[in-house]
C-alpha cells in the first residue's frame, strides 16, 4: 500500500516540527503519508516523539512548523472536536461518572444525533466488543480488558473515519495484549477505518500494522511493512531496535557492486551487502540476525567462534560466543535434528553466514 | 576540684529557686495608653521595689464581671487584682466575687495622716472598691468636619442635619441612654427616674432611633480614636484619655466636646477566694499602687483624675510633653460647666435589665 | 472444601472452636491498637465530648431556684398559677426566709441575675428585696404587706407565676428563649415583636453564610482550576497567594478590611479618584453586612480553594481531551466531563466553608456592624459580657442541631460518599 504522492493521503505529515520550549525540537522534519483504510504504527522508544506527532494529529498539540493535512485539507487551526478522530488513549479515559453506556452515547450527544438512534448505534458498538450485556456497568466495575474493549467502541461509536490509539494495550497483562491485539487488527479489518496506533512494542507493531513507522530521535528512521522491517533494516538502529540483531563493528575495503568488502574488528575479514555505507575506509556497521548464523563453513564468510553460554529454550537454542573479538556473538540453533548436540562451552566451533544475511550499515 | 563543683551545682540550684520563687502576679486593665501609664506609675516602680514579684498584664477588664464569674464558678481565680468600673465593683461585690477592704488599715493613708477613708471619701462607693481615677466618657469631634460651627452641645450628637456623617457611640446601654433622654429634654436631674420606667427607656430608644443608622458601635475604648483619626465618624464617645492621646501626643484635627460629660470611678478590686499568700500580695500591691504620690504619678501619663483629694495638688506636668495636666483633666472648672452625675447605684440595679433590652433594640 | 463438621462449628486443631481461637488470637493486637489510640481518645473525650455535653447540659440546668429558695418551692407547689390570686401567706414567710439565707451567703444576685433573664427587672427587685429581708423585716406582721411596701412588684401575680415557673431543677426555659419565646401560664407565646431577635439572627446567620459559601465556591473554582492546570513553578507562586492570608493573623486581616473598605478607606478613596462615586456618596462596605460578606469570604476562601484543588489535580488530564476528541466543544467537555468529577471538591469546600463559616464571631463582631452580627455574636455576648451561659447553650445547642440537620440533609440531596478532601 505504498503511496506514490501525498495527494492521494488521506492523512498527511508535511515538513512537521514541534519544540516544546523553543530550544529542543522533540520532532524533527516529520513527513508521513497514510492511506485511507491503512493502519499504520508509530513504533519508538520512550521520548522518540511518536506520541507528540499522534498528539499534532488528534489536535491537543500544535505544530511548531509545518502542515498536518487530514484528507487533503489543512488541519492545524481546526480544534480537536472539529477533526472527527477517534481516540483511544492509554488509561482508556473512560468517564467514570457515567455507566458504560452514558460513554459511548456521549459523543453521539454532541453531535445531536436522536435518541433511538443514539441507543441503536451504541448498542452496535457494543456488541461490535461483544460488550452487549455491560451498558449499565460503570467502568470501575469493569476489568481492564473490558475497560479497554469499551474505549475502542467509543472511539468507534461515532463512525470516524480517522481512529487514533495511544499505546492502548500498555496496561494489560501479556497474555490479554496478545488476544486484544488480534481483536483491534481484526475490527480493522471489518470497519475499513484509518489507525494510527503508537506503540514501544515491536512485535505489538509487527503484529498489526500495515506499515510501521520507527521512531527515534525526533525523526522517522524507517517506514515500512514490518516484513521489511525485520529484513531490511536501513540503519543500525532499526537493526537494532527490531528484534534481536549481532552487531559488528568493521571498515569498508573495496566496494563490489552491490556488496562490499570489509574488514570486522578483531581481524576476521569479510563480505556484506552494501546497503547503507560509505566508500572505501569509512566505517560501517555490519548487521546480522542470529538465525542466519550457519554452524559449519556453508556461508561465504567464514570463521570460529568460542561458546561461552547456552540456553534452551525448547523450540531453539540459544548461543552466546565470542567471534572475533565481539564476545556477545548470538547465534539461535533450531532444535531440530541434534544440530547443536556437539557444542560446548569453552570449545571452538565453526560458523558461517551469507553476504546477503549480513547489512552493512551506517556506523 | 570536686568542691569547686558542688558549689557550682548549688549556687546553680539557689538561683532556680530563686527564680521559682519570684510570685507571678496577675493584674487586669484596660489596655491602650491607659494601662501604659499604670505600667510607668505602679508597675515598674511596683516591681523595681520588690525584685520577686513579676507582675503579668491583662486587657480582659472590659469582661471582668462575665470572666470572674466564670472563674468563681470553675473555682480556680487566676486573677490577683483586676481594674473595673465602680458599677462592675459594686456588682461584683454584691455577688460576693470581689473582696471588702477596710480602706483605713489596708490602704495608705495620706502623707499628712489623714486616713484614707476620708481621703477617698465620696468615692468609695462600694465596701469592695479601691477607687483610683476619676474619668469621664465623653466626645471628641473632627474640627475639619463640621465647617465654622462646632458642636458646642451633647445634643448636636443627635443632629444629624447640622453635622451629617458617622458617629460612634458604645455598644451598651450607659450614657447612651442619659443623653438621649437629655437631649429629648428630660432635665439632668430627671434622668434616672425617667430611665426606670418602661416608658422613660422606650423614649431613650426612640431617640437613639433617630440616629441609628449613622452610628458605629464601638466595643474598645481604642475604636474612637482610631475611627475619628482616619475620618470615618465626626463624632464619637470615648473616654477623655483616650481623647486627650489623640490630640496632644498624635496631634489629630480632633477636640473635646466636653458638654454633659459622664464623670465615671475606675479602681481595683481583689478577687474573693485567693490564697491567703496572694491575697497577702495583692493587698500590698493596691496599698503601693493608691497612695497619694503614686495616684498623682498616674496623671503625668494620662489625663484622669487621682481619686485621693491629697493627691490633687501634686499633680503637674504631663512626663513627656511637658504640658499642664490640670487643664486637661475632667474635673477642671473650664471642661465641667455641664457634667452629668452618674448614677453607679441606679446602674448597679438596671445594668442586666437594659443590657438585655440594648441588645436587642440594636439587633432590630 | 470446608473444614466444618455435619453437625458442629469449624474447629481448630486443639479441639476449641475456629472463631473462638481466631479472636483470641486477635485480642492481642485489638489490645495494642486499643493502647495505641487511648491517648487521641482520652483527649477527645476531655477537651471536645465532655465540654459539648457539660455545655448542653446548662442548657437545660436551673438549680439556682430551687437551691436558693428551697422553702418558697415548696410552699408554692400547691399554688394554683392560673387562679389569678396571689399565693397565701407562708408563701411570702417562705420567700423572706430564703431571701434572707440568701444574702447572707450572697447568692441572692445569682438569683436575681438568673431569673433577670426571664423578665427584665428581677435583678433591682431581688436585690432590694434581699438586702429587706435580711435586715428590715419585721417577723410579727404579715409578710405580705411588707413585701408589697417595700416593691409593688410583690404585688403582682406574674412574678409568682414566673418563680413557680423556674421553680423545678432543669427547665427549658433557655431554648424557649432562644426560639423567641416565653412560658406564660397559658402554655408558650411568642415574645413581643421589640425583644424577638435570636431566629431572626440564626435565619441571617444561615442567609450570610450561605451567601459566603456561593461566593468562595464562585471565586475559589476557577482559581482552583488555575492552580490545578499551571505548570508547577506557577502554580506554586499562585498557591502561595491562596495561602498567605492562612500566615496573617485573623485580626490583622480584618484590620486590613477595614483600611479598605471604611468610607475614607482605600477602595472607596480610588472610585472616588476614578470618578465614579461622589465624595458625598461613598459606599457603606464595612460595619454592616456587606463587610461580612465580602471579608469572611476572604478569610474562608482557602478552606474552599485547597479541598477543591486536591480534588482537580486528581482530575487526569486526559478524560477532557478524551471528551474533545468524541466532538465536545470545550465547554461541553468542561460542564460534562469535568464538572461532575470535581463535585466531590466542592462538597467537601462548600461544608468546610460553611460550618466554618456558621459559627465565625471574631470577623463579624469587628466588621459586621449591627447587620452583619452572626448567632456566634450573640453566643459569645452571652458568654463574655453579660454571662448567660444557659441561653449561650440553648442558643449554641440549637445551632449545632441545625448544622447537623444540614448536615443530614446534605447527605441525602449530594451524598457524604462524594466528599472528598484529597
Amino acid at each position: 500500500m505504498a503511496l506514490d504522492s501525498s495527494q492521494q493521503a488521506f492523512v498527511a505529515f508535511d515538513r512537521v516540527q514541534k519544540s516544546y520550549d523553543g530550544e529542543i525540537l522533540v520532532v524533527k522534519d516529520l513527513n508521513l503519508q497514510i492511506a485511507k483504510g491503512e493502519f499504520v504504527t508509530m513504533l519508538g522508544p520512550s521520548g522518540s516523539g511518536k506520541t507528540t506527532c499522534l498528539m499534532m494529529l488528534a489536535g491537543f498539540e500544535t505544530a511548531t512548523h509545518g502542515d498536518i493535512l487530514l484528507d487533503g485539507k489543512p488541519i492545524n487551526n481546526i480544534p480537536p472536536h472539529k477533526r472527527g478522530i477517534g481516540m483511544v488513549f492509554q488509561n482508556y479515559a473512560l468517564f467514570p461518572h457515567m455507566t458504560v453506556g452514558e460513554n459511548l452515547s456521549f459523543p453521539l450527544e454532541v453531535r445531536n444525533i436522536g435518541k433511538s438512534e443514539r441507543e441503536k448505534m451504541v448498542m452496535d458498538a457494543l456488541d461490535m466488543v461483544q460488550m452487549g450485556e455491560f451498558a449499565g456497568r460503570r467502568p470501575a466495575q469493569l476489568s481492564g480488558g473490558q475497560q479497554q474493549r469499551i474505549a475502542l467502541a467509543r472511539a468507534l461509536v461515532f463512525r470516524p473515519e480517522l481512529v487514533l490509539m495511544d499505546e492502548p494495550l500498555g496496561a494489560l497483562d501479556k497474555q490479554l495484549r496478545e488476544h486484544m491485539q488480534f481483536e483491534i487488527k481484526h475490527l480493522h479489518e471489518k470497519l475499513g477505518v484509518t489507525v494510527v496506533y503508537v506503540t514501544h512494542d515491536q512485535s505489538e507493531a509487527l503484529t498489526m500494522s500495515d506499515r510501521v513507522a520507527v521512531f527515534d530521535d525526533g525523526r522517522i528512521q524507517q517506514l515500512a511493512p514490518p516484513d521489511d522491517l525485520y529484513e531490511r533494516p536501513e540503519n543500525a538502529f532499526v537493526a537494532q531496535f527490531i528484534g534481536e540483531n549481532n552487531t559488528l563493528n568493521a571498515t569498508v575495503t573495496a566496494i563490489n557492486g552491490d556488496t562490499v568488502d570489509v574488514d570486522i574488528d578483531g581481524g576476521m575479514k569479510g563480505t556484506a551487502l552494501k546497503v547503507n555505507c560509505d566508500g572505501v575506509g569509512s566505517r560501517t556497521t555490519l548487521s546480522l540476525r542470529p538465525e542466519r548464523v550457519r554452524l559449519d563453513h556453508s556461508g561465504v564468510n567464514r570463521t570460529e567462534g568460542k561458546v561461552l553460554e547456552l540456553i534452551y529454550l525448547g523450540d531453539h537454542i540459544r548461543c552466546r560466543m565470542a567471534v572475533s573479538g565481539h564476545d556477545d556473538f548470538i547465534v539461535k540453533v533450531p532444535n531440530a535434528g541434534g544440530d547443536h548436540k556437539h557444542l560446548v562451552v569453552g570449545e571452538t566451533t565453526q560458523i558461517s553466514w551469507e553476504a546477503v544475511d549480513c547489512r552493512a550499515l551506517d556506523a | 576540684m570536686k568542691l569547686n563543683k558542688l558549689i557550682i551545682g548549688a549556687s546553680a540550684l539557689a538561683m532556680i529557686a530563686g527564680a521559682a520563687s519570684a510570685e507571678d502576679m496577675t493584674i487586669v486593665s484596660w489596655g491602650g495608653a491607659y494601662q501604659a501609664s499604670q505600667q510607668n506609675a505602679y508597675f515598674d516602680p511596683y516591681m523595681a521595689m520588690h525584685p520577686d514579684v513579676n507582675i503579668i498584664t491583662d486587657e480582659s477588664s472590659g469582661e471582668a464581671v462575665a470572666k470572674l464569674r466564670a472563674m468563681a464558678e470553675a473555682g480556680n481565680i487566676s486573677w490577683d487584682v483586676v481594674d473595673v468600673v465602680a458599677a462592675d465593683a459594686m456588682r461584683l461585690c454584691d455577688e460576693g466575687l470581689a473582696m471588702e477592704i477596710d480602706p483605713d488599715t489596708q490602704l495608705a493613708p495620706a502623707p499628712d495622716g489623714t486616713p484614707a477613708s476620708e481621703d477617698f471619701g465620696d468615692l468609695l462607693v462600694s465596701e469592695c472598691f479601691i477607687p483610683q481615677i476619676v474619668y469621664s466618657t465623653t466626645f471628641g469631634y473632627r474640627t475639619d468636619m463640621v465647617g465654622d460651627t462646632p458642636p458646642s452641645s451633647v445634643c448636636d450628637v443627635f443632629d444629624t442635619e447640622t453635622y451629617p456623617g458617622k458617629r460612634s457611640l458604645e455598644k451598651r446601654p450607659i450614657g447612651n441612654m442619659e443623653w438621649a433622654l437629655i437631649c429629648d429634654g428630660v432635665a439632668d436631674a430627671d434622668v434616672y427616674d425617667v430611665l426606670a420606667t418602661p416608658e422613660g427607656q422606650a423614649q431613650a430608644f426612640a431617640k437613639l432611633d433617630t440616629i441609628k443608622d449613622d452610628v458605629i458601635w464601638w466595643s474598645a475604648g481604642a475604636d474612637t480614636p482610631q475611627l475619628l483619626a482616619d475620618g470615618e465618624v465626626v463624632m464619637g464617645s470615648t473616654y477623655n484619655g483616650r481623647l486627650f492621646a489623640l490630640i496632644e501626643e498624635q496631634h489629630q484635627p480632633v477636640a473635646m466636646l466636653w458638654d454633659a460629660q459622664v464623670y465615671d470611678l475606675d479602681g481595683w478590686i481583689i478577687p474573693a477566694g485567693l490564697s491567703a499568700e496572694r491575697q497577702q500580695a495583692a493587698l500590698d500591691f493596691v496599698y503601693f499602687a493608691t497612695d497619694t504620690q503614686r495616684l498623682a504619678d498616674q496623671a503625668k501619663y494620662i489625663s484622669y483624675g487621682p481619686a485621693r483629694a491629697s493627691s490633687a495638688p501634686l499633680v503637674g506636668k504631663h512626663e513627656s510633653l511637658g504640658i499642664d495636666m490640670a487643664p486637661h483633666m475632667p474635673t477642671d472648672p473650664a471642661n465641667a460647666q455641664h457634667t452629668f452625675l452618674f448614677n453607679y447605684n441606679w446602674w448597679a440595679d438596671y445594668r442586666d435589665d437594659l443590657d438585655a433590652k440594648f441588645q436587642a433594640w440594636l439587633a432590630q | 472444601m470446608s473444614d466444618a463438621t455435619a453437625n458442629g462449628p469449624v474447629l481448630a486443631a486443639d479441639g476449641t472452636p475456629l472463631k473462638k481461637s481466631l479472636q483470641r488470637s486477635l485480642r492481642h493486637k485489638k489490645f495494642r491498637a486499643l493502647m495505641l489510640i487511648a491517648p487521641l481518645l482520652a483527649f477527645v473525650l476531655v477537651t471536645f465530648v465532655a465540654p459539648i455535653g457539660a455545655m448542653l447540659l446548662r442548657s437545660v440546668e436551673n438549680q439556682i431556684v430551687p437551691d436558693t429558695l428551697p422553702r418558697t418551692v415548696v410552699a408554692l407547689a400547691d399554688w394554683d398559677a392560673t387562679s389569678g390570686e396571689l399565693p397565701d401567706e407562708a408563701a411570702f414567710a417562705a420567700l423572706a426566709a430564703d431571701l434572707a439565707e440568701a444574702f447572707d451567703n450572697k447568692t441572692h444576685v445569682k438569683l436575681a441575675i438568673r431569673l433577670n433573664y426571664e423578665s427584665p427587672g428581677m435583678t433591682s427587685l431581688f436585690k432590694k428585696t434581699g438586702k429587706a429581708a435580711a435586715r428590715r423585716f419585721d417577723p410579727d406582721q404579715p409578710y405580705r404587706q411588707q413585701f408589697i411596701d417595700l416593691r409593688p412588684e410583690w404585688g403582682e401575680v406574674e412574678i409568682w407565676q414566673l418563680l413557680k415557673t423556674y421553680s423545678s431543677r432543669y427547665t427549658n426555659g433557655y431554648f424557649v428563649n432562644a426560639i423567641d419565646m416565653q412560658k406564660t401560664p397559658d402554655g408558650l407565646v411568642m415574645k413581643p415583636d421589640g425583644q424577638r431577635v435570636y431566629m431572626a439572627s440564626m435565619l441571617r446567620t444561615l442567609g450570610l453564610t450561605l451567601v459566603i459559601t456561593l461566593l468562595c465556591l464562585t471565586i475559589g473554582y476557577p482559581i482552583a482550576f488555575l492552580l490545578a492546570n499551571l505548570p508547577m513553578s506557577k502554580a506554586n507562586l499562585l498557591m502561595i497567594l491562596v495561602l498567605l492570608p492562612f500566615w496573617t493573623s485573623l485580626l490583622v486581616r480584618t484590620s486590613a478590611w477595614k483600611v479598605l473598605l471604611q468610607q475614607q478607606g482605600v477602595v472607596n478613596d480610588v472610585l472616588v479618584w476614578l470618578g465614579v462615586l461622589a465624595d458625598d456618596s461613598r459606599l457603606e462596605l464595612i460595619n454592616n453586612q456587606t463587610g461580612t460578606i465580602i471579608t469572611m469570604t476572604h478569610i474562608l476562601l482557602p478552606f474552599m480553594i485547597l479541598p477543591l484543588y486536591s480534588v482537580m489535580k486528581g482530575i487526569p488530564p486526559y478524560y477532557v481531551r478524551a471528551a474533545k476528541s468524541l466532538g465536545a466543544t470545550n465547554w461541553t467537555a468542561f460542564w460534562r466531563v469535568y464538572f461532575p468529577q470535581s463535585i466531590p471538591g466542592i462538597g467537601a469546600g462548600a461544608i468546610l466553608v460553611f460550618i466554618l463559616s456558621v459559627g465565625y464571631y471574631i470577623t463579624p463582631e469587628l466588621v459586621g456592624g449591627r447587620s452583619g452580627k452572626f448567632i456566634s455574636n450573640w453566643i459569645a455576648d452571652f458568654v463574655l459580657k453579660s454571662p448567660n451561659w444557659g441561653l449561650a447553650a440553648a442558643l449554641g445547642a440549637i445551632l449545632l442541631a441545625l448544622v447537623m440537620v444540614l448536615y443530614v440533609l446534605y447527605d441525602k440531596i449530594v451524598g457524604i460518599d462524594n466528599v472528598k478532601l484529597g
